[in-house]
Formats: structure tokens, sequence, C-alpha cells
């Protein structure tokens, strides 16, 4: 049970952040795409967590989880830690992999058919019914390769989260925090056993969403408008 | 059964300034490309919000800036047949007309099933968009349109992206349905055939301003504008003066000319048809003119061939009046014959000169 530890809570932290990216990204990057003003400012300030190195982003992090940090404080008076905790790791890869599912959302959103919209609203449909029976179904392969690649930037998150939730084996040592251990302790067959369980994951995460494009793109092929 | 619309909205340097009203019948909305067409019709159904104005369909108002009201697209019972049709391309042809119909869903499906079999499009009910043909794309988005019971009907080129067979199959179906439909229709296009073909009434729009509405073959045989004629196929014009009652100076072509009609003082152009214009010989000079045959001995003009250009069946020249200023904008006319007569005239190479006839009752006297 101890060996299989950091592949258990690998996994718990990527379906966690994950989960809480894809809720997330999805209704921010629809409302960034009504913006008028400020997009851009908006935008970036969203894609930065993609773009600083995760040292940078574990280390605004630990200002603001911290003991004085600002939410820090108020979780800390309602006995939640965050720092060198399970919650914590998911919140570091949360924060890193968002912007992947941020822009692969709003990519999506911004190449939907507009006249698909405007033609639901003519015929009387909800705004909610438009949003999950047009523009979800049509923006399904953008939000499915988003959704992988969040998954596998969450799965493989370090930087971030050695500086926010530490390396505590059993509590917070996820894989590749277990394959930096390894190799700094000098325990050769343990550190490559964990690059074979990192790259196998990741090849099934890229396998699946291949096959899932794949399918989707066939469907679309008969989808599109042939005179 | 009334659409009223007045409005006025402001994109960029564009401005778009549209009024008309229509009840019953195909009313068209004519105009070239940019001309603010698709806009008009985005307004009325509520996509693009105007600046000002009123839109008022069957004594509900759907906008009015003033009281501040301004009804949301789907609460404003408005048909609107997208120029790629806007087909959910996920859903099949029974779900797509099953998004519009209100109800159960058996009985969504019941009345989905009912309008696609009176559109004989039964067999293709579940095939998704991508499977149809441009026909049947066609006639599912129509009953998807029809199905919520429109109060009216506005259709935004929908042939302009088709080959022209299809094209004309498709023309015809439209009418078709169009013609049982006791609501008012509103048909943007930029095609004057179309217009010609399908519609009672038109509006003519130019540089988002919109025209009086007239009866079509009004529009065609009598156009009072400047703008009216270049869109109803005219191609020549000159500036033009009253000089007589029934004479006018055409300055660009430094010609005076009859005209069949009293000239009204307010004439500033005139307007020619290709086709009303006849070539009558090469001419050889003008002591040797030989009289021409019949009537016509008003309004023969030498004019010089500037260039020949042949189709299929007819020839197209662009010839200029031998006294009129090379340099001005209109001076150019352009005629159009069948291959025959420009043969029987000696086929006649650039720099010719030859004589024509413009027919008084063909001038039309412009604004």
């Amino acid at each position: 049970m101890e060996l299989l530890s950091p592949i258990v809570l690998s996994i718990e932290v990527a379906a966690a952040a994950t989960s809480v990216s894809f809720i997330l990204g999805l209704y921010i990057a629809k409302q960034v795409v009504k913006l008028r003003r400020m997009k851009a400012f908006v935008d970036g300030i969203l894609t930065l967590p993609l773009v600083l190195p995760p040292t940078v982003v574990g280390f605004f992090l630990l200002l603001i989880f911290g003991r004085n940090g600002l939410l820090g404080n108020m979780l800390a008076a309602m006995q939640v830690s965050v720092v060198f905790t399970l919650t914590g790791a998911i919140i570091a890869a949360t924060v890193v992999s968002f912007p992947l599912m941020y822009r692969s959302a709003r990519g999506a959103f911004e190449q939907f058919d507009r006249e698909l919209i405007y033609a639901g609203r003519t015929i009387g449909m909800s705004e909610a019914r438009i949003f999950w029976r047009v523009i979800m179904p049509g923006c399904k392969p953008g939000i499915i390769s988003g959704l992988v690649l969040t998954f596998a930037r969450a799965l493989g998150e370090f930087g971030a989260t050695i500086m926010l939730a530490g390396n505590i084996p059993g509590k917070t040592q996820t894989m590749s925090l277990a394959i930096y251990s390894a190799v700094a302790g000098g325990n050769r067959e343990k550190s490559y056993m964990w690059v074979v369980v990192i790259m196998l994951i990741s090849f099934a995460c890229m396998l699946l969403m291949n096959l899932f494009s794949a399918r989707t793109r066939k469907t679309a092929a008969g989808g599109t408008v042939t005179i | 059964m009334t659409l009223s619309a007045c409005i006025k909205k402001k994109l960029g340097k564009f401005t778009l300034d549209v009024k008309f009203e229509t009840s019953g019948g195909i009313l068209a909305l004519l105009g070239a490309s940019g001309s603010g067409k698709s806009m008009t019709l985005k307004c009325i159904a509520g996509i693009e919000t105007p600046d000002e104005g009123r839109i008022e369909l069957d004594g509900r108002v759907l906008f009015d800036s003033a009281k501040r009201i301004n009804l949301p697209t789907r609460e404003r019972k408005v048909g609107y047949l997208f120029q790629h049709y806007a087909l959910f391309p996920n859903m099949t042809a029974t779900e797509n007309v099953m998004a519009a119909a209100r109800g159960s869903r058996a009985e969504r499906r019941r009345i989905a099933e009912e309008k696609l079999a009176s559109m004989y499009l039964l067999d293709s009910k579940n095939k998704y968009p991508g499977q149809l043909s441009g026909g049947q794309q066609q006639r599912v988005a129509l009953a998807r349109m029809l199905v919520g019971e429109p109060a009216t009907i506005l259709l935004d080129e929908p042939l302009s992206a088709l080959d022209s067979y299809l094209k004309w199959q498709l023309e015809m179906e439209l009418v078709e349905i169009f013609r049982g439909f006791d609501k008012p229709v509103v048909y943007v296009t930029h095609n004057r055939n179309e217009v010609y073909r399908i519609s009672d009434d038109v509006c003519v729009l130019e540089h988002g301003k919109s025209e009086n509405v007239v009866p079509t073959q009004d529009m065609f045989l009598k156009p009072r504008t400047l703008a009216a004629a270049l869109i109803s196929g005219c191609k020549n014009f000159s500036r033009a003066r009253k000089t007589g009652e029934h004479r006018v100076f055409a300055e660009d072509w430094n010609l005076e000319l009859d005209v069949a009609a009293a000239v009204p003082e307010e004439v500033k152009h005139i307007g020619v048809r290709s086709h009303a214009i006849k070539a009558a010989h090469i001419s050889r000079g003008l002591s040797q003119k030989e009289p021409l045959p019949g009537d016509a001995h008003a309004n023969v003009f030498a004019c010089r061939i500037d260039k020949i250009v042949r189709e299929m069946f007819s020839v197209i020249a662009m010839i200029s009046p031998e006294g009129a200023d090379p340099g001005s904008k209109h001076a150019a006319i352009r005629i159009k014959m069948v291959n025959d007569k420009w043969d029987a005239l000696g086929d006649p190479a650039v720099s010719f000169s030859i004589d024509i006839r413009i027919d008084p009752a063909e001038v039309l006297l412009l604004e």
C-alpha cells in the first residue's frame, strides 16, 4: 500500500484539480468571450500561471495560503490548513492546470458559429438550452482536448506542489515528487519504476484524446454542410 | 399583419437608417453587399440592437428606444432563415425541428414529424444536416422556422450561396411556400432578378439608407432615383438638366435628347438601359449619313467604339459620344446586341464610329 500511495495521491490530485479547472474554466471562458473591454488584460491574468515558472506560482500560493497570508488567516480560523496538506497539492495543481482548460474552452467558444446561437434564439430556445444542446456539443472536441491536457498537466505538477504542499510520503508525495526523492536518495530502481508508470499514464491520456478526437472528427465530417 | 421598422444604428463610419412597413406579401430589401440589409434583419430579429427607433409587429412593440422596450429574440416570434440555414449539425432533421416545437418530448416529436412530412422530408428525418442535400437542408430549416408559427419571416439571402441550377429549384420551392403564408415576409438579396421574380414590393437600400417601399414592377419599369435605376440593372447614366418640355441635355454625353415623357424640373440624371440603345450602322461621316429606317430620326448620335467584349451569344460594346469629354466619369455608354445583328453592322472594330439611336420612350428621368 505504501508503495502505491504516490499513484493514488497523484490520481486523486489530478482528478480533483481537473474537475475544478473544468467547471471554472468553462464558466470563466464563457464570461471572458462576452467581455467587451479589458479582454486582453483579463486573459493575460488568467493565463499567467501557465507561463510563470511553477516555483513562482508556488511562491505566490504560499503568500496567499501561508500562515500570514490573506486566505491563510481566514482558513486557519476555520481550522483548515492548506500548507503541507493534500488540499494544498490540489490547489497547486488546479492553479497551474487551469489555464489549459480555460484557453481550450475559450478557443472553442470563440470559433463556434454564432449563427447557430442566433438560430436557437429565433426559434425560442432558452439560453441554457442553447448552451447545453447546441454550443457544448459543437465545442466538444476542443473542450475534451483541453480536459486531457489539464489532467496531464495536473498529474505531472511538481514545482508549485512542492512549494505549497511539500514532499511528505503518504500524505502529499505524488509520483513526480516520488521521482525527485528517489533520484535525490540515489534509489535508481525506484526512480525508473516511477518514470515508467508516469510515461504509461501520460501516453494513455494522449491515446485516449486522439481516439476521441478521431471519432468526433468522423461525426463532425458527417455534420458539416455539404451541398 | 403588419411589420413596421424605423431604425437607426451607427457602426463606425457606417450609419444604418432604415424605414419601411409591410403588411403581407413579400417585401424585398435590395442592396449591394455592405448596404446594411442583413443588419436590418438582425435588428428586427433582436440579434442586434439599434441605437434608436421602433419596431412593431402585429401591434406588438418589439423595440422602442424611447420607451426602452427591447424584447429578447426568443419572444419576438420572428422566423429567420439564415444564409447557410444554421441547422444544428449535432442533431438529426427531426431533432432540429423538435428544438423549435413546444410541449412534451413526445408531443414535440409528433409536431416535428408532421411538419417534416408536409415538406416531403420523412425519408430524411433521421439524417444529420451534413447528410442532406442543399434543397433538403433548406426545407428542414424552413420546417424548423415554421413550426414555431412566427408572425413574420425574414430571409437573409437564402439563395446566394448556391450554384445556379440548385438555386432555381430552391427559389421555386421558396416562392411556393411563401405564397401560402399570409404574414409579412422580408426577403434580403442583392440579386435584382430574384427580386423581380419573387417579391411584391421592394425597398432599396444604399449605404445604409432606405428608400421608399415601391411595388416591384414600378421599381424596375419606372425607377425614380439614381440608386434605384442602378440596382434595377440600368448601366448607362449621365448627369442631365431640363432644356425643354420633352428635351434634356445629357452633360456627360454632351448630347441633347428627345424624351417621350414630360421632363420634371428636378431631373438630375438620365438613365438608358443597354437594350434600349440601337446601333444603326457604321457611320461614314455626317455628310454621307444614310437615312435611318422608320420614324427614327430623333436621338441619333455618332459614337466611337472604345472596347468590344464578345460573349457566347452577344456582343457588348463600350462606346462614347463623339462630342463627349473622354475624362467624364459617365461618358461611356454600354450597348449589347446579339451576334448576328452585330455582324450585320459589318463587324465594326475598336475606334470605328457607329450611329446609335436612343428610344425617347426608354429614357429614365431620375432625381
